[in-house]
């Protein structure tokens, strides 16, 4: 079975006047269909550039240099922009973190998720209004006739993500990528939300990619999870053997500074060439001489784990 | 022992209007409902609760950036609501406080020299020619090297900003730091240095925090006691451990049970 999503050896940079940014390297992952990934990172990690990158809105001066991105076995990016668009917000949507400026003001939240709708299907303007008001039921918002007509300032934040998800579920997507959708909401909400869209999932059979820098987020969702360091996956497999059992030292730091307050020291790189070590070797407990010779590949731990560290087998927690 | 800060009844409502030409009162908000609660020196309490439920209006009135619409906060004995000139300024250097978000509260033009000479000179708490020295010292204090004081906030990352926001708040040496969501636009590996630079500073400085936060694994890690907000009034104030492990009010238990904790569905 062809996998929903493919993405093969996936190099971004960008070409600023300070020099050329490395933000993804040789960054490979596969997602099957009805399954949700996580991609953890820290900012600066390259999650979200990746993420864009799979719906072609990488800003300029990004650029991708090399790679495949496969959706249903067709490469994204040799597409032609007019069959791009076809795919962008109908086959592949995507929810931001920030429901305030993803909104547009001037119009009220009824007609900009109709407004979706007409951009993809060949329906009329009351078909459009009327599956408009059935997405806003299927994201359970109160009062949702009531809703339709109201301005996005008139609603919470929680309210607000739900019409960004609304309008993502417009056509029927078959893949919903969420960047950082609840990192700008409160715990309570959060965890509304995330029930929505694991429940979403289910409902619509789609696949999403939940993009976090929360780990305890990936755990209520996630049937699998990448971790990313430095534009690199250092860290994949499914969330309950990683959770339990991390097989990389930066994993096993994100772990613990979630659970026990231990800080990882220093800070993530901004790589201006290409690695020659071991990108998180001088913030690393585990590091020896071996790591800054030479940058490790991926080695499988376990089924369907894999882990970029030459030590993978001394992470213990 | 004497208490530091002791709030009492303290009420503040906003007043919602309609109409843009004749302005009528129509309603009103209750941002802190009755609220009293004490401070000793050298605790940390941590106030908890959603968007909307008053924690930051709580926090703004203990600074005295808002008046109350009714009750008392005592600052050492002091009524905070009814000093005046000279009393008040003496008060800003007592009570300081770190913001949420480092990118939007340190001024883009300024280096970090001059965004943490600012408060000494505002004060006259040194002369002059001793304040670079002051300077080093704070940097020094938040973990960061003396060159940081030439830089712009734009060349440094958020956990270093939040660093330079604790800097300021350490400046004139004050006894009470409210820390308005300090860690909660970080990334979670660098919030746990913030967090434990707060709890070193604390225990250096004899410090005492209000600490702001939604997060409740952050209030857990640094406070001793923790006041749960709920639509303006305090629901629940219990010792840290105590509340952690045997929540009272249904508003506190479902608070708690809403955090994502990545080994939660395991054992």
């Amino acid at each position: 079975m062809i996998p929903l999503l493919e993405i093969k050896n996936l190099t971004i940079r960008f070409f600023t006047d300070d020099g050329v940014i490395h933000a993804v390297e040789d960054f490979s992952f596969s997602l099957p269909k009805n399954k949700t990934l996580g991609i953890v990172g820290e900012s600066g990690s390259g999650k979200s550039v990746t993420a864009l990158s799979i719906l072609r809105l990488i800003p300029s001066p990004g650029k991708i240099l090399r790679g495949q991105i496969l959706f249903e076995g067709t490469d994204i990016l040799t597409l032609p922009e007019s069959e791009l668009y076809k795919i962008r917000g109908n086959r592949i949507s995507m929810i931001f973190q920030d429901p305030m400026t993803s909104l547009n003001p001037l119009f009220t939240v009824g007609y900009q998720i109709a407004e979706a709708v007409t951009a993809h299907q060949k329906v009329s303007r009351q078909e459009a209004k009327s599956r408009a008001l059935a997405l806003l039921e299927a994201v359970k918002i109160p009062e949702a006739k009531k809703r339709f007509n109201a301005y996005p300032h008139q609603l919470s934040g929680g309210m607000r993500q739900r019409v960004m998800i609304a309008m993502a579920l417009s056509c029927n997507p078959s893949l919903l990528i969420a960047d950082e959708p609840t990192t700008a909401l409160d715990v309570t909400v959060q965890k509304q939300i995330l029930e929505l869209i694991a429940e979403l999932q289910k409902d619509f059979q789609m696949s999403v990619i939940l993009i976090t820098h929360n780990l305890g987020i990936i755990s209520e969702v996630c049937d699998q999870v990448l971790v990313m360091y430095a534009g690199r996956c250092v860290e994949e497999g499914p969330v309950s053997s990683i959770f339990r059992a991390p097989r990389h030292p930066y994993t096993f730091g994100l772990l613990r500074s979630v659970e026990k307050m231990i800080p990882i020291p220093g800070q993530l790189p901004i790589l201006k060439e290409s690695a020659v070590a071991c990108t998180f070797a001088p913030r690393c407990f585990l590091a020896a001489e071996k790591c800054r010779q030479g940058e490790p590949p991926l080695f499988d731990v376990e089924e369907n784990h894999q882990s970029r560290c030459w030590f993978h087998d001394q992470v213990q927690i | 022992m004497s208490l530091l800060l002791e709030v009492k009844n303290l009420k503040k409502y906003f007043p919602v209007t309609s109409g843009l030409l004749f302005r009528k009162t129509i309603g009103e908000v209750r941002a802190v409902d009755d609220v009293s609660f004490t401070v000793s020196p050298g605790e940390s309490l941590g106030v908890v609760g959603e968007s909307g439920s008053g924690k930051s209006t709580l926090g703004r009135l203990v600074l005295r950036l808002l008046m109350p619409t009714e009750g008392q906060i005592l600052f050492e004995g002091q009524d905070i609501f009814s000093l005046r000139r000279l009393d008040l300024t003496k008060l800003r250097q007592n009570i300081q406080i770190i913001f949420q978000d480092p990118y939007a509260s340190l001024n883009p033009r300024m280096t970090i020299g001059q965004i943490l000479s600012e408060p000494l000179q505002l004060h006259h708490v040194l002369p002059v020619r001793q304040i670079p020295e002051r300077v080093n010292e704070l940097l020094n204090d938040v973990g960061l090297a003396p060159q940081y004081a030439n830089r712009y906030p734009h060349e440094l990352s958020g956990g270093q900003r939040q660093r330079i926001g604790v800097a300021r708040a350490l400046a004139l040496k004050p006894k009470l730091i409210v820390a308005d969501e300090p860690v909660s636009a970080l990334d979670v590996s660098i919030q746990a240095q913030i967090l434990n630079l707060l709890q070193a500073l604390q225990a250096k400085y004899h410090l005492t925090y209000l600490f702001i936060s939604h997060d409740l694994s952050v209030v857990r890690h640094i406070t001793n006691r923790v006041a749960v907000m709920h639509f303006g009034k305090i629901v629940e104030l219990e010792e840290t451990e105590k509340l952690f492990k045997n929540p009272f009010h249904p508003y506190t238990k479902e608070l708690l049970s809403a955090v994502p904790l990545p080994r939660s569905q395991m054992g």
